[in-house]
């Protein structure tokens, strides 16, 4: 090793390295900050078979063959019920720490898939076109402790979506256990003019800084279900038992996209999401940080309200998210999906801009100045 | 006085111009036209002027692959409609058939990546299929997308007006963007949107009435239910007056697409492409405009289209040298060449290209792979090296099977892992993925800048942590590649 670069290595292990957020680190750093646990339901998730409203006669109409009955939704309230798929959260809506938010979207929708889940995580206009993700910028005005692990982790292989930019800290890994054994193929090294370097150097230099603070391995009484997004959860809790702490944790379950024979399909993902967050829940609770966490889904948009011909359903607009955890004020907020009101695609109006879902979890949760994050004019919610 | 300089910086840059291009500009030619270079290629084509190794480039295009296809491809169509009348199990085992074949088309095009005499052919299929981006995952019929693989590859230094018009009517493509359902009495406008926004002129340059109007044109392009092949059916069509960007008439699909060809914006979309392509990631907007132009005005040629990007002072300048980040298929495809290792079985390669985010028939969405400092998350990154530290170190035998590629729409994707007996397959294979240092050595011309050589086929810039001084030539590779810089080209 040469001399210069063991004396790098000794700065790494004493401060991070942030590019242009260096000097706001070290000026004023929170001494905390709680966890925020994303789930992306990749594809666009159908929120109204998520959060049913089983009593408007124009929900059975519009889907003939799509829509659950009555009598076999987990009932809210008398107007709405969770897919029967998401019994495990039941017992989380008794204990009031759910909080269901109807009706979540943005002006002018855009109906494609990159486009949208590009505008939901850089948190622009429909129109607008900004480089980095919602919570780069968040982190890069303010940063998290500097003896966290990381501002952000990204569980898979995926983009960073929402971490995307260089205003964040932020690693993607698809278990502890593996990180921390790959971890040693990487180098501790100064920015570099060369732009496309510099974007090397400083993925290996949060690489080397996260497996530094990283703990793998934890067990859980909980269990957790089999499958991809099991496994997710299982790293998630992981990650929430590290000492040294994180940010933000984003997960995500794929193949919401379901324009064909849809009732079988998201009957089994919505299985798959209510025993992984339940199990997550269970191992949050063990660990002590179910109060100082919060778990919260997004998607790119939801699905059209009339089933299609194909059994299934086409691209939509708003729709329902799920927020959980031990500081939630559980309850419906936004508004019931508008079935009478319905624009010119036979697609929903929303009711609540995911701009201001945001800015709850920014100003509420972290006590951030939301609007310099997603702009004015977005309300909090009042869910935590 | 300004005569005088202006004489002196044309006599600079024509003598540049006029100068062999030596062996580091060999490599940069090689990396960013192909996917890496031998030192005997590179050695090759040092002595050569500029444009005398740019028109070796283009002579050995080819308009077909050098080697054969999989057997499947010739095999009859299997209607989709069939695939749904069978059983659960039957369609488990169709579908499995269907994955594994596309197994294998990954294979035999990395194979031909490596084998081809002419690279450039291949990286520009791969180009075309980034542009045109069509996925397995919905279209499932793996001969059609050879079909659609063999359509790109046949014009793919050939003319792009043609590719456009034939891509509009591949079979692949109406299955992937829905047009083969569109019909008058229920116009479905995804081919039609997606045609003006990534396939010609790029977001924000059409509205929403010309994407209407277009997807009216459009309506009757479907496929034959039980050959697969393109078919125009009358009674879906719709034979009214449409208008689209200013034109009206009578339009037909290939009436709209002559009209996004009119469009300079057309040209000025794909220059720029072609420019993050292969020179930077930060397009010079006047340059791109030269180049449009030739485009548009040379009816969309390809091939001299990329004569002049080649030939261009900055293709060449060594600001862009080192500039781009490799994508998994130009690390993995570009180590094997440039190493002259030559893998028997290329399903681990497949995997790795998957794994780290570029499934070649797979791209995540139409829009195709974001590509750039995307390619690079800690995941990705260490799954690189991970990768090169088992071909160079012979480290960590145990291959894994990859992550699902990210996809944006959802539908389980890529190459599944069947448990350990795949794992113990795949580690078998894994055998003939190791650099040979002795080899290596021994194909080295013996000379005495043999280590300052050696990082310049290496790396396309400076190393970050450059070897010790006395390391021998296996060694420094084994160094360089585990260096960032190795992710550049």
């Amino acid at each position: 090793m040469t001399p210069g670069r063991r004396a790098f290595l000794r700065l790494a292990s004493l401060a991070p390295f942030a590019g242009a957020g260096g000097l706001a680190r070290a000026l004023a750093l929170p001494q905390s900050r709680k966890l925020l646990v994303l789930v992306e339901l990749k594809g666009g998730n159908d929120g109204l078979n998520m959060v049913v409203p089983y009593a408007d006669p124009r929900y059975a109409a519009l889907r003939p063959r799509l829509a659950i009955a009555r009598d076999q939704v987990v009932k809210l309230t008398d107007a709405a019920g969770l897919h029967p798929s998401l019994a495990p959260l039941g017992p989380i809506w008794g204990a009031r720490q759910l909080a269901v938010v109807q009706g979540v979207g943005y002006p002018q929708p855009n109906l494609s898939h990159f486009r949208s889940i590009e505008i939901w995580d850089t948190a622009s206009k429909s129109d607008q076109y900004l480089e980095a993700g919602w919570l780069a910028r968040a982190f890069a005005l303010s940063p998290s402790p500097a003896s966290f692990t990381a501002d952000g982790v990204v569980v898979g292989p995926n983009a960073m979506g929402p971490l995307a930019g260089p205003g964040a800290r932020a690693i993607a890994l698809s278990n502890p256990e593996r990180f921390l054994r790959n971890a040693r193929l990487a180098h501790a090294e100064g920015p570099s003019r060369n732009a496309a370097l510099d974007h090397i150097l400083r993925v290996e230099r949060d690489v080397i800084v996260s497996a530094q603070r990283l703990q793998a391995g934890r067990a859980f009484a909980a269990q957790f279900p089999r499958g991809p997004f099991g496994n997710a959860a299982v790293t998630a809790a992981q990650l929430a038992a590290n000492e040294a702490g994180i940010a933000v944790v984003r997960l995500s379950l794929a193949s919401f996209d379901t324009h064909a024979n849809q009732l079988g399909t998201h009957a089994a993902l919505l299985k798959q999401l209510g025993e992984g967050l339940a199990a997550l829940r269970e191992a949050l609770v063990e660990i002590g940080r179910w109060d100082s966490t919060l778990i919260a889904t997004y998607a790119e948009f939801g699905r059209r309200p009339r089933e299609n011909e194909s059994g299934g359903t086409d691209h939509g607009t708003s729709s329902a998210h799920l927020v959980l955890g031990g500081a939630v004020k559980g309850g419906l907020y936004g508004a019931p999906p508008a079935l009478d009101r319905l624009d010119g695609n036979g697609n929903l109006p929303f009711a609540v801009d995911f701009r201001s879902y945001y800015s709850t979890f920014l100003a509420r949760w972290w006590g951030m100045d939301a609007a310099a994050v997603v702009g004015t004019g977005f309300r909090s919610l009042d869910f935590i | 006085m300004r005569i005088v300089v202006a004489l002196a910086s044309c006599l600079a840059a024509c003598a540049a111009y006029a100068a062999p291009i030596g062996y580091e500009g060999a490599r940069h030619l090689l990396n960013r036209t192909g996917f890496g270079a031998t030192d005997a290629q590179a050695r090759e084509y040092a002595a050569l002027e500029r444009e005398a190794a740019v028109e070796r480039l283009l002579a050995a295009t080819r308009r077909e692959a050098s080697i054969p296809p999989p057997a499947f491809v010739d095999a009859p169509f299997e209607p989709y409609y069939r695939l749904k009348q069978l059983g659960a199990d039957d369609r488990k085992a169709a579908l499995r058939r269907l994955l594994e074949q596309g197994f294998e088309l990954r294979g035999w095009w990395l194979r031909e990546m490596i084998a081809t005499p002419s690279p450039l052919t291949e990286r520009m299929t791969l180009f075309w299929h980034n542009h045109f981006a069509t996925s397995q995952q919905k279209v499932r019929a793996s001969r059609l997308m050879y079909r659609q693989n063999a359509l790109l590859r046949r014009e793919s230094t050939g003319n792009f007006a043609t590719l456009l018009h034939a891509i509009a009517k591949d079979p692949a493509m109406l299955v992937y963007l829905d047009n083969a359902g569109n019909r008058k009495q229920a116009p479905n406008e995804n081919f039609a949107r997606e045609v003006m926004e990534l396939f010609t002129l790029g977001e924000g340059r059409y509205g929403e009435q010309d994407v209407k109007e277009a997807a009216r044109a459009f309506t009757g392009w479907s496929l034959d239910r039980d050959t697969g092949e393109f078919t125009f059916r009358r009674m879906w069509h719709d034979f009214g007056d449409k208008s689209v960007l200013g034109k009206s008439g009578h339009l037909d699909g290939d009436d709209v697409l002559d009209v996004l060809l009119g469009r300079p914006e057309t040209a000025q979309f794909i220059a720029g492409k072609l420019w993050r392509e292969f020179v930077s990631p930060k397009p010079d907007a006047r340059e791109v405009a030269r180049w449009a132009a030739l485009f548009r005005g040379s009816g969309y040629e390809v091939k001299p289209l990329l004569r002049v990007i080649f030939t261009s002072d900055a293709f060449w300048a060594p600001g862009n040298r080192g500039s781009l980040i490799k994508s998994p298929v130009d690390l993995v495809v570009g180590t094997l060449r440039t190493f002259e290792i030559r893998p028997f079985d290329l399903r681990p390669a497949v995997f790795a290209v998957a794994s780290l985010g570029q499934n070649p028939f797979s791209p995540p969405n139409v829009k195709g792979w974001p590509g750039g400092e995307a390619w690079i998350n800690s995941s990705t990154l260490l799954g690189r090296k991970q990768w090169l530290d088992r071909v160079f170190r012979g480290s960590d035998p145990a291959v894994r099977a990859p992550q699902e590629p990210d996809r944006d729409d959802g539908a389980a994707t890529g190459p599944k892992a069947p448990g350990e007996r795949f794992r113990a397959m795949m580690e078998r294979a894994m055998a003939d993925y190791t650099f040979d240092g002795e080899r290596f050595i021994r194909s080295l011309p013996v000379s005495s800048d043999g280590a300052a050589r050696v990082d310049k086929l290496v790396l396309a810039a400076p190393p970050v942590n450059p070897p010790p001084e006395d390391a021998d030539a296996a060694e420094r590779v084994r160094i360089l590649v585990a260096d960032p810089a190795y992710q550049l080209k």
